[in-house]
């Protein structure tokens, strides 16, 4: 699996906020073999040096980092975070967020749309937040993003896949593009399934960062993108409304009447 | 002179951005920073002059999702 250009092995991709600690951060990074983080940025006093250390922290992991637009509600402030981000995180890599309800944190797919463009002719490389739907993706790619990622449901929700039958019309109009299921996963098997659609990969963070044990979480976690990626490529049923017999029928005792 | 630095005031000598974030802490930090709304690029920030009321903006790596 590639992103922009960029061979990846582990298909899970973890966000950095919300552990109990900077240590169990860095420990469930490790656990879940993410190779990819997302990171943010937000104000910071002359006396305060949390950022320093965070960024300290997330460099001695060696992993590479996908800075974000959190909270970012019009094109203009997402776009001039982009550039921040950039310049920060040393990365042309962005996930690009433009928040349209503060309520489901739904995003604004018309400002996402021109965000992308104009950051995506400036150099960036866009991992658009997006919602499931078709037109919008296709405004996406024309607008220069290789990489696309629905949301499963509300960010932090834990719902799960929300629109399984809108990911995978996604999936199958647009078999060239990687494409990851980013926000709204509560549990391992939600993981499973966005994999076993054919997706490429999957992005997570509350659901580990708020486990009970973050470290057995993002295990947990990475065993069931394994485990659905595996199933995807030995091709899965497809589901039936009738049963069929397992067990073959030719050759069984005649014990009735 | 005044500014706003992260909506704080700040009363700083008449100069650059970066002369006013050396004076406020910020030496030698890992951040990025915006004047009024627009991003100022770090090899920038020497040749931008500040003025009164100017709104600045620094930010630094944080937690994300």
């Amino acid at each position: 699996m590639s992103f922009y250009g960029v061979e990846l092995k582990s298909r899970l991709l973890l966000g950095t906020s919300r552990y109990p600690s900077p240590a169990i951060l860095a420990e469930a990074i490790k656990a879940s073999a993410a190779e990819v983080v997302t990171v943010s940025l937000r104000r910071e006093s002359g006396s305060d040096r949390a950022g320093q250390s965070f960024w300290s922290l997330v460099r001695s992991l060696g992993v590479r980092v996908l800075p974000n637009t959190a909270g970012c509600h019009s094109v203009k402030e997402a776009v001039t975070t982009a550039h921040m981000a950039r310049e920060l995180f040393d990365t042309t890599w962005i996930k690009l967020e433009v928040i349209g309800d503060s309520d489901t944190l739904q995003p604004d797919v018309f400002g996402l749309v021109e965000a992308a463009r104009i950051l995506s002719e400036d150099g960036f490389e866009v991992f658009p937040y997006t919602t499931e739907d078709l037109v919008v993706a296709d405004r996406l790619v024309e607008a220069g993003c290789r990489v696309l990622m629905p949301w499963g449901a509300p960010i932090g929700s834990a719902r799960g896949l929300n629109n399984v039958y809108g990911l995978k019309s996604l999936r199958a109009h647009f078999p060239e593009i990687p494409l990851v299921v980013d926000a709204g996963l509560g549990v391992p098997s939600h993981a499973a399934a966005a994999m076993e659609l054919g997706y490429d990969a999957v992005l997570l963070n509350t659901a580990v960062a708020e486990a009970g044990d973050p470290v057995a979480m993002a295990r947990a976690f990475a065993l069931a993108v394994e485990a659905g990626r595996t199933a995807y490529l030995a091709q899965p049923l497809e589901p039936r409304d009738m049963a069929a017999p397992s067990t073959p029928v030719i050759g069984k005792a005649a014990l009735g009447d | 002179m005044r500014i706003f630095l992260n909506d704080d005031a700040h009363d700083v000598e008449p100069g650059t951005l970066a002369a006013a974030l050396e004076a406020l802490g910020y030496g030698g930090r890992k951040i990025a920073t915006a004047v009024n709304g627009r991003f100022v690029a770090a090899p920038a920030r020497p040749v931008t002059a500040l003025t009164d009321g100017d709104r600045v903006e620094v930010v630094a790596p944080m937690q994300g999702g």
